[in-house]
């Protein structure tokens, strides 16, 4: 292994975890404002929308590839499917379509 | 508790297995497709298993790759990863919010596993949780990330490229069927989800992927707190415990 890779990666590590590990190890709960108590239990859901939109629009050259995703999770959820039923479902959909996508819509 | 112990008589890590088996499914083929991709760089499958099983972070794995094959320094591909990654300083404050408490010891191990998507599961359990089914989520996850990343070194382009195109879309199934449920039960959430889309979607024309999330979310998160300040239910008054 080349010296410069295991030194990327290390770093890579490093400014990762030290991240994710502060809040755990250094916050106290009991210590926290409820104003902001009340913001922090609101960021999962905002998250969601952030990590689903724009990027599942433009996974595919043709947005309505990922457009007929959304809607089919979101029919698929809607009807109380389990996480693997959604995630199975709307592969098998998209496999299903995805002929319909070749090629750029623009 | 006692009294709560009749949501079932498994181990809370057990649970933490069943949930993050959604996770491992969704990483299969990103993992894969990660390691296809570090073949071509070249990193060798030692240097490929490493990173996945050092980092765990796939958008900032993804992005590493891309900068070495353009023959970056270490020092920008790090830095790059540091704001790639510094949304989880969010994620990770407000999970912490709904662990139960433990030794920092146990809480630092199980702040490695901190993806969006053990982020996503966790977070949206219904009531609080347990060190042990953090574990339990996390541990599946990164098997999969880990063991797949090294195979599609190995394997590469097997799969048929239809399957593939549809399979990158595994993880945003995940994160919308993870989202639904709590849309239909909650308007603030509807609120939250859609102006951080909204939001995402403009400041991502102009900042990098990792500053416009967090300033959508932390946007969103005060903005819709300061407008509605009523506590959603799920977090506050589930009685069950994981």
């Amino acid at each position: 292994m080349s010296r410069e890779i295991i030194i990327i990666i290390v770093g890579m590590a490093l400014v990762t975890y030290i991240p994710r590990m502060l809040p755990f190890v250094f916050f106290r709960t009991e210590k926290i404002p409820p104003k902001i108590e009340g913001i922090l239990k609101n960021v999962p859901y905002a998250a969601l929308g952030a990590l689903i939109f724009p990027g599942a629009v433009f996974i595919h050259d043709n947005p309505l590839f990922g457009i007929t995703g959304i809607a089919a999770a979101f029919l698929i959820s809607l009807t109380g499917g389990g996480l693997i039923v959604v995630v199975l479902g709307s592969i098998a959909v998209l496999t299903i379509l995805t002929p319909l996508f070749q090629g750029s819509l623009f | 508790m006692k009294e709560l112990s009749v949501t079932g008589s498994f181990h809370p890590f057990i649970y933490g297995l069943k949930d993050g088996s959604s996770i491992a499914l969704g990483y299969v083929p990103a993992a894969i497709t990660f390691g296809f991709i570090a073949q071509t760089v070249p990193l060798t499958t030692l240097e490929t298993l490493l990173m996945s099983m050092l980092v765990f972070a796939g958008a900032a794995q993804y992005m590493a790759l891309s900068l070495l094959a353009a023959g970056t320094g270490a020092f920008e591909i790090i830095f790059t990863t540091f704001i790639v990654n510094i949304r989880h300083l969010l994620m990770s404050a407000s999970l912490n919010e709904k662990v139960l408490p433990d030794h920092p010891f146990k809480k630092a191990g199980y702040a490695f596993g901190i993806t969006d998507e053990v982020f996503a599961v966790t977070s949206m359990k219904e009531g609080t949780i347990s060190s042990a089914y953090v574990y339990g989520v996390f541990l599946i996850s990164y098997l999969s990330w880990a063991g797949f990343s090294a195979a599609g070194h190995g394997i590469g382009d097997l799969l048929p490229s239809i399957l593939q195109q549809s399979l990158t879309f595994a993880l945003y199934a995940l994160f919308i069927a993870l989202l639904t449920p709590s849309l239909k039960k909650h308007r603030k959430v509807i609120f939250l989800a859609c102006s951080a889309a909204v939001m995402n979607s403009l400041f991502s024309l102009w900042l990098a992927e990792g500053w416009a999330l967090i300033l959508s979310v932390t946007l969103s998160a005060v903005l819709i707190e300061w407008a509605a300040p009523h506590q959603i239910k799920t977090h506050q008054d589930a009685k069950e415990e994981f």
